[in-house]
């Protein structure tokens, strides 16, 4: 008498697990989905056209509102680029500035991930946990450059700013306690039944069937493979810092949970390396009073915390980049959505967009 | 970066080695050419796909047949030696004020190989209104890059499955990453918007 049929709906764009502005249609066969289509372009605001539109000292402030969570790693790899462009080199003190901030921002961004991502699994207390940890990362960073999450602290030839005094000790300090903030993550969640319940076999994907995704950065390495621009390609002072790449087996939401979270060890141990070795000397290197690449084009890449950044550059040789492209991680790995979903209960599409880690901002540019 | 060279690898004058000035770029080393495996491998199996090969900041460029751009991914993505399995980026490129009037468009593909370490980037040209085939099938990640660079510059993508806007409104009649688009916007997109004294205001639109 009665038959089943398909059923589209809605989830977002305001719904407060998409992590802003995102639409997913989902198609439904009762509880199961059969298939997700992110919808996209809801914080569209012309970053690319902008880029173009200004000089390059003025536009890296728009790398800013880009990923908003980790600001400072895109500050950084838009301004390598144009260095690049330069053929600038920069001083191996801001180089090491820039791994100490980029590394802080990691973290801070993966706490961000982590609260997040718990708060939409049920597990309110995480979610402060985290955030009292992220504010004292912020913190350092108002210290520095007096901005919290637009930081503007990179410019094109090193950094704005030496270290005030007494920086270099707070966020020893706060190192000192990372440690055992994490095992008590670890303690809340790892063995946590309903955590593992919900975690556990869900959004599996594979590692080739990612990379031909182009999925990058935790989620690629939560299936196996081991690719960090870090390690592969290395950029700033990375050569010199000895560290690990997490690696996942299985490339479900519980291993991309247990790969982020030994990544903000591993973070750990690059900053202290890098506060130990900390080089004395210039903190800006020798650039021409008007940044004016000679014609060219380059693409360069960062690993970010939610994976590959990258930003190509075309210079015709006036003061704006005559191309300006950011290659976004989150829009790239929000692809892979529906592979991730389908098959699952409407309730895991929060947690598969939860291990994503997008950011809106960051794919809409 | 001289698009409108016909292909010939030695300038007319050979460059004199005029030593940088201080603060300024040693273009010269910009572009020195570097040793890459996976261009090696591409000029001997599909010697007749390759137009034109420049070098920039140590990654080898390379102008492909835009007819046989699938042909060239399909190779550079299985070969043995090559393995670019990462499309890190694909983008649309507007030449139209960079000395290139026909064609108007190159898509830049930015290829990465995780097991080599090696980058390579592709460029093929298309012309406004004409088609170049879809590199979907090769890369599943060129998928939203192509719907991407159609939306904002207007390249089609033949063989395309999904062939929608992404970031603007399904709606939308223009292209807004083109050069002829302007940074504010037309005034028909944002109306009463302007104010009186806009005129005034120094806005360089490119």
């Amino acid at each position: 008498m009665f038959g089943t049929s398909e059923m589209e709906i809605n989830l977002g764009p305001q719904h407060p697990s998409t992590h802003g502005v995102l639409r997913v249609k989902l198609s439904l066969d009762g509880e199961r989905i059969l298939d997700a289509k992110p919808i996209i372009g809801y914080l569209h605001r012309g970053c690319e056209k902008l880029g173009e539109s200004r000089a390059f000292p003025q536009a890296i402030v728009y790398t800013d509102r880009m990923d908003y969570v980790a600001a400072v790693n895109e500050n950084i790899v838009y301004v390598e680029a144009v260095e690049r462009l330069l053929g600038v080199e920069v001083p191996p003190r801001a180089q090491y500035m820039r791994v100490i901030l980029s590394e802080f921002q990691r973290i801070a961004s993966h706490l961000v991930w982590l609260a997040t991502h718990a708060l939409d699994l049920g597990a309110m207390s995480v979610f402060l946990y985290c955030f009292r940890e992220r504010e004292q990362i912020l913190d350092l960073f108002e210290g520095y450059c007096g901005a919290r999450l637009t930081t503007n602290a990179v410019r094109i030839g090193g950094m704005y700013e030496d270290f005030p005094e007494g920086w270099v000790e707070e966020a020893r300090r706060f190192l000192e306690i990372l440690p055992a903030r994490l095992d008590e993550y670890h303690k809340l969640l790892t063995k946590n039944r309903i955590w593992l319940e919900r975690t556990r076999e869900v959004g599996v994907i594979a590692g080739d069937v990612a990379l031909d995704y182009g999925v990058t950065g935790p989620c690629l390495r939560a299936s196996g493979v081991a690719y960090d621009s870090r390690k592969a390609i290395p950029y700033a002072a990375y050569r010199e810092f000895e560290f690990d790449i997490p690696l996942g087996t299985r490339g479900d939401t519980y291993d991309r949970y247990l790969v982020r979270m030994e990544e903000m060890r591993q973070s750990r141990r690059i900053i202290l390396q890098a506060l130990d070795r900390l080089p004395d000397g210039e903190i800006r290197g020798k650039t021409p009073r008007r940044i004016r690449p000679p014609k060219g084009e380059v693409y360069h890449v960062n690993e970010g915390p939610r994976g590959e950044l990258g930003v190509y550059l075309v210079s015709d040789g006036t003061d704006n980049a005559y191309r300006c492209r950011f290659r976004s991680p989150c829009f790239v790995n929000l692809q892979a959505l529906p592979e991730l979903c389908r098959g699952h209960l409407v309730a895991d599409v929060v947690a598969v967009i939860g291990t994503l880690d997008i950011v809106l901002g960051c794919i809409d540019r | 970066m001289d698009e409108t060279k016909p292909e010939s690898p030695a300038p007319e004058s050979a460059p004199k080695p005029v030593p940088p000035r201080k603060g300024e770029a040693d273009e010269a080393a910009l572009r020195a050419p570097v040793p890459s495996r996976s261009l090696d491998r591409l000029r001997q199996a599909l010697p007749e796909a390759v137009q034109e090969v420049v070098f920039h900041c140590g990654v080898p460029i390379v102008r492909v047949d835009p007819e046989r751009i699938v042909e060239v991914g399909h190779f550079l993505k299985e070969d043995a030696q090559c393995r670019m399995t990462l499309l890190s980026d694909l983008c649309g490129l507007d030449l139209s004020r960079l000395g290139r009037p026909e064609p108007r468009f190159d898509v830049v593909y930015q290829l990465f190989s995780p097991d080599q370490g090696e980058r390579l980037m592709l460029k093929a040209a298309v012309a406004e209104g004409a088609e170049i085939q879809s590199v979907s099938g090769v890369w599943r990640t060129a998928n939203w890059h192509e719907r991407e660079a159609f939306d904002m510059f207007g390249i089609r993508f033949a063989g395309h499955p999904d062939l929608r806007r992404i970031l603007m409104p399904e709606e939308y009649d223009a292209h807004p990453l083109r050069k002829d688009f302007p940074l504010e916007g037309r005034e028909r997109d944002h109306g009463n918007w302007r104010r009186p004294d806009d005129e005034r205001r120094n806005v360089r639109v490119r």
